[in-house]
């Protein structure tokens, strides 16, 4: 039924808390051995995919396989191939690192945890502060400590909600090579997100949501192909020459990026359209500040495409 | 087979969620001072401060007192339960949990049987101190071992109202504040005077509410006096507070992990 090379599969998930839906017909799968990355802003729905997954809550509607097996009815199994690492690092601030890992090698019914633990202390750069409480941790300890745990019963899907939300920028990249090397040992890694340079950097896949729904969805560049090339910022001096130019350039499309007094064009990368639109703010007497040819990022992509959604709600 | 290693899984999960919990209470230099030596310093004042005072007729004030202080103990005791229970649904843990191929009712268990571990612990220090200080039980054997049922099982249903705030609370500060009406409680009983020198209308609460039949029971069978009913008004109450707050506590419990 399912492909073996084929680690979750996710169709026509729903889920509502309270009359409000969160996720909204979710449909995808992830490879076995992959990094999927789940973007989308806060209350994107993100975390509740994750809870599903990870059979902490039920769906109302469609189904979810982990590994093969329902996250509703065989939720023993999934338990068995999963780990969780939540948003907030799950870790026992009273006990030290070490007891951590212990206790769940325990609750795990692992044969030797105490050498497991000591060699993921280790791999995690732990071995130090092993013995110290964990309320003594940086931020990024704990996060190590606490992938550190999901690790322990070696998982072949590990669950990982915002690995790196609050932590300072060596940590992070510390935590990246953590899930690319996972990865590469043949675990698979589902991700959520709401920093687009981490998806880039990470995920083989990744899928935007916006208000319980997946607006796009493919490679970092895939995604990037959405947007057109030859995308240019126009800095002006003040609010009324920006205005002025916004009114000038009405057939591109042109967002408005106000608090720095900038426009953002989109062309067709031609040199025609760049010396036309130059030409009618010359022709109009407006100096442009500052000019910048930019090429796209998934950032753009991202808003472009929750842009366009917001778009059509405002029509509806 | 299959269900003789799932008790055998519960218990060793339960055992091991319970030993993180001990640990918590041990490294809590808080949470011993609040359990262990405020009722020790409740205990003190009333004997030594507010004791001249009292009539309590043919009884001795400490022997009067002793079996408040033991209901103060435990009430004190459980809000830390509910506060540490809260920490960890709150700070993300028992997503952990939830998440891990372990017994569910180990989760709770650990945290439960923490509790009426640890309170156990407490009341027998307070005890010895009370010894210490003049202290004196009459009861036989017999008599202790009801005195320990029932004690046993008022901390039970204590922990099962803790379990039922700690995870209905939002926040770890909401979660203990149970614990204040079930002290007051303590305070309109005849724990620490007796009822018959209250005004009528706050000597008809006292006398209905159900720490009095406790404190009464508890307090006739260390003095080796008659109990009359009171024993079994007591062990009513707790196990209907017992059974109505497990249901509560279980419902919330599933609400929160489905």
């Amino acid at each position: 039924m399912i492909k073996t090379d084929t680690a979750i599969s996710v169709i026509g998930l729903e889920k509502s808390f309270k009359n409000v839906k969160v996720l909204q017909n979710i449909n995808f799968t992830v490879r076995k051995g992959s990094i999927f990355a789940l973007l989308g802003s806060n209350g994107a729905g993100k975390t509740t995919t994750i809870k599903i997954l990870s059979t902490l809550i039920k769906p109302d509607q469609g189904s979810a396989q982990v590994c093969g097996f329902d996250v509703v009815r065989q939720p023993h199994q999934v338990r068995e191939e999963i780990s969780l690492t939540g948003q907030n690092a799950a870790v026992d601030g009273v006990l030290t690192g070490r007891e951590n890992l212990r206790l769940i090698g325990k609750l795990r019914h692992l044969p030797d945890t105490n050498k497991k633990a000591d060699a993921l202390l280790e791999r995690f750069d732990l071995l130090e502060a092993a013995d110290r409480r964990v309320a003594t941790y940086s931020g990024g300890m704990r996060r190590r400590l606490d992938l550190s745990m999901s690790l322990l019963g070696t998982p072949s899907v590990v669950f990982l909600d915002e690995p790196t939300t609050g932590l300072d920028p060596q940590s992070r990249i510390t935590m990246w090579k953590i899930i690319k090397d996972l990865a590469h040992s043949g675990v698979t890694v589902f991700l959520t997100t709401q920093y687009l340079d981490e998806a880039d950097q990470l995920a083989d896949q990744i899928f935007i949501l916006d208000k319980g729904k997946i607006v796009a969805e493919g490679t970092a560049s895939e995604l990037k192909k959405l947007l057109p090339h030859g995308h240019i910022e126009l800095r002006f001096r003040n609010e009324k020459e920006v205005q002025t130019a916004h009114n000038l350039l009405g057939d591109y499309k042109v967002s408005l990026d106000g608090e720095n007094q900038a426009l953002i064009v989109t062309t067709d990368g031609s040199i025609k359209q760049m010396t036309d639109i130059l030409n009618r703010l010359q022709n109009a007497g407006l100096s442009v500040a500052e000019f910048a040819q930019k090429l796209p990022t998934l950032e753009d992509v991202f808003l472009t495409i929750i842009g366009e959604n917001q778009g059509k709600e405002y029509v509806k | 087979m299959i269900i003789i290693s799932g008790i055998k899984r519960n218990f060793s999960d339960t055992a091991v969620m319970s030993g993180r919990m001990m640990r918590h209470t041990f490294r809590s230099i808080d949470t011993l001072i609040t359990v262990v030596a405020m009722p020790i310093m409740m205990l003190l004042l009333f004997v030594y401060v507010f004791g001249g005072a009292m009539n309590t007729g043919s009884i001795d004030y400490i022997n009067f007192l002793v079996p408040g202080i033991v209901l103060f103990t435990i009430a004190s005791g459980v809000a830390y339960t509910a506060v540490r229970l809260n920490n960890d649904v709150t700070a993300g843990i028992f997503d952990r949990f939830y998440s891990m191929p372990i017994s569910k009712s180990s989760i709770l268990g650990g945290h439960v049987l923490n509790s009426v571990v640890f309170n156990m612990f407490s009341v027998i220090l307070v005890l010895l101190v009370a010894l210490l200080i003049g202290f004196r039980p009459e009861a036989g054997l017999a008599e202790w071992l009801i005195v320990i049922g029932i004690v046993l099982l008022f901390t039970l249903a204590m922990t099962w109202v803790a379990v039922t705030f700690g995870l209905l609370a939002n926040s770890s500060e909401g979660a203990g504040v149970f614990a204040y009406p079930m002290l007051a409680l303590l305070f309109i009983s005849s724990a620490f005077v007796p009822t018959e020198s209250m005004p009528g209308i706050v000597r008809a609460f006292a006398e209905h509410q159900p720490m009095t039949p406790l404190i009464e029971a508890v307090r006739s069978l260390l003095m080796n006096e008659p109990v009359g009913n009171n024993a079994l008004i007591a062990v009513i109450w707790c196990v209907g507070i017992l059974i109505a707050f497990y249901i509560a506590a279980m419902q919330i419990y599933k609400c929160k992990a489905a």
